[in-house]
């Protein structure tokens, strides 16, 4: 049976693991190498590592860093953070990545998904939505915005018409983001994660909000999710994948077990 | 222990190349260089993205130095769409023929409800008698990503389910193919490609 991944999710700031709540006040959290393996170890299905604040002058330190941690990892790999160009994924790939999320490049150039899928193929591709909710609108989940530059401006598009023109376009996943629930630990947002799933046919990734076993159930069950992403339930020790999955297991939710 | 990796410039090698190498392969890289094949011990043809890209293991010859590796007893692992080159063809490419090691052809999952592609970790039901999945338990998980599969046959090595059951592994005699991507599948993985670097034939 196909099993619900757990992935972990590396935050990466100039090659150390960070986590902030909504995208401020962060806070070291270690070696990306060193974690991922951790994670790996520990029963995690995936690993995620993106790239916060990915300047320029940082291409170097993240390729660094892409290469330090894909060498001893036997899980799949994916890797986000400015990646602008087709130039700048086939350098990922080509340091141990298996996938490539994208986010405001794809946005700015749509093309860009089939051009990475043409050499890469369709499922290193994951494209990453970072999503609020429209409380002024009708039905403000059916209308969820798509948001740049880590949240704070809108770009006028919603968040299941995007999700669809990217699988159109040849994206293998979609990472869907809720920026109202990002670093809050109050739970993933279901109703905006199932509307998305249930509008495409390729996996959905849920992130933002997870702090308790409980959100995880809550959002493979109602939100309809094919994956969950999670990076603070996991740091500072606060749980395991292993003994995540453990619990979802009891909960009857099939996670891939003994691992 | 030398391994010959078929390039054919779909999807990216790196992730194979260091698996390989950390289970204590030596491995050599030929996109072309057919006497690579001719004195291979070993090959492994990768390989994720669309059928049609075997096209190229046509153009440049590979195709017939594989076919004659093969018949001279060289093991050989086809990976996702490597496996599925083993096959006749398959219907995402109909015009591009496989090697037709297995006279069957490789066909979309049915649409239904379930999300195609199948994409993340799912179970293995191992056959007795796989050389290549030996000491994988019932159970085990691997990890997939695909549209396509190849039927269960006689020749299936491990079946795995999803909207149907198919052919998560394939193997007769020297040649194997895995639907999965044991350098993405953990220590089962690794213990996959342990087999496949062992593999030893049958002395009569």
């Amino acid at each position: 049976m196909l099993t619900k991944r757990i992935i972990a999710c590396l935050d990466v700031h100039a090659g150390r693991v960070v986590k902030g709540v909504q995208f401020v006040d962060l806070v070291d959290a270690g070696d990306p190498a060193t974690q991922a393996a951790r994670h790996a170890r520990e029963g995690a299905d995936e690993i995620v590592l993106l790239d916060i604040t990915a300047t320029h002058e940082g291409r170097r330190t993240l390729l660094d860093t892409v290469q330090r941690t894909a060498r001893e990892l036997f899980v799949p790999f994916c890797v986000g953070g400015g990646i602008r160009s087709a130039h700048d994924a086939e350098q990922v790939f080509e340091a141990g990545a298996d996938k490539v999320s994208i986010n405001s490049a794809a946005l700015a150039d749509p093309s860009l998904i089939s051009a990475i899928g043409a050499s890469f193929g369709a499922q290193a591709v994951v494209v990453a939505i970072d999503a609020r909710r429209d409380p002024n609108a009708a039905d403000p989940v059916r209308d969820a915005q798509v948001y740049v530059q880590g949240g704070r401006r809108p770009i006028g598009r919603t968040v299941v018409e995007w999700a669809r023109e990217a699988e159109q376009r040849g994206a293998g996943e979609i990472l869907l983001t809720s920026m109202d629930s990002d670093g809050t630990r109050a739970g993933f947002d279901c109703e905006l994660t199932a509307a998305v799933s249930e509008a495409v046919g390729i996996p959905v990734i849920a992130s933002g909000g997870a702090g308790t076993v409980a959100h995880f159930a809550d959002v493979f069950a109602r939100g309809k999710a094919d994956a969950a992403l999670a990076a603070s339930i996991f740091h500072f020790g606060v749980s395991t994948s292993r003994s995540l999955k453990e619990e979802l297991a009891r909960a009857g939710v099939p996670v891939r077990l003994p691992c | 222990m030398r391994v010959t990796v078929i390039d054919y410039k779909a999807g990216n090698l790196t992730s194979v190349l260091k698996t390989l190498k950390h289970l204590g392969a030596e491995t050599v890289v030929t996109d072309g260089d057919l006497s690579l094949v001719e004195s291979a011990e070993r090959i492994v043809l990768p390989g994720v993205g669309h059928f049609a890209a075997t096209e190229r293991l046509d153009a440049t010859g590979l195709t017939g130095a594989i076919r004659s590796a093969i018949a001279r007893g060289i093991p050989f692992l086809g990976i996702c769409v490597g496996m599925q080159w083993l096959y006749s063809g398959s219907t995402e490419a109909p015009e591009q023929l496989g090697l037709g090691h297995f006279p069957e052809s490789c066909t979309r999952f049915a649409e239904n409800t379930e999300k195609v592609p199948h994409v993340g970790w799912n179970s293995l039901e191992v056959r007795p008698g796989s050389k290549l999945l030996a000491g994988v338990e019932p159970g085990e998980f691997v990890y997939f990503t695909h549209s396509y599969k190849g039927p269960v046959t006689n020749d299936t090595a491990a079946i795995t389910q999803y909207i149907e059951p198919f052919a998560a592994a394939v193997e007769r005699a020297n040649v194997m193919g895995v639907q999965f991507h044991p350098e993405k599948s953990g220590d089962t993985g690794l213990k996959i490609l342990r087999n496949f670097l062992a593999w030893q034939a049958e002395v009569a």
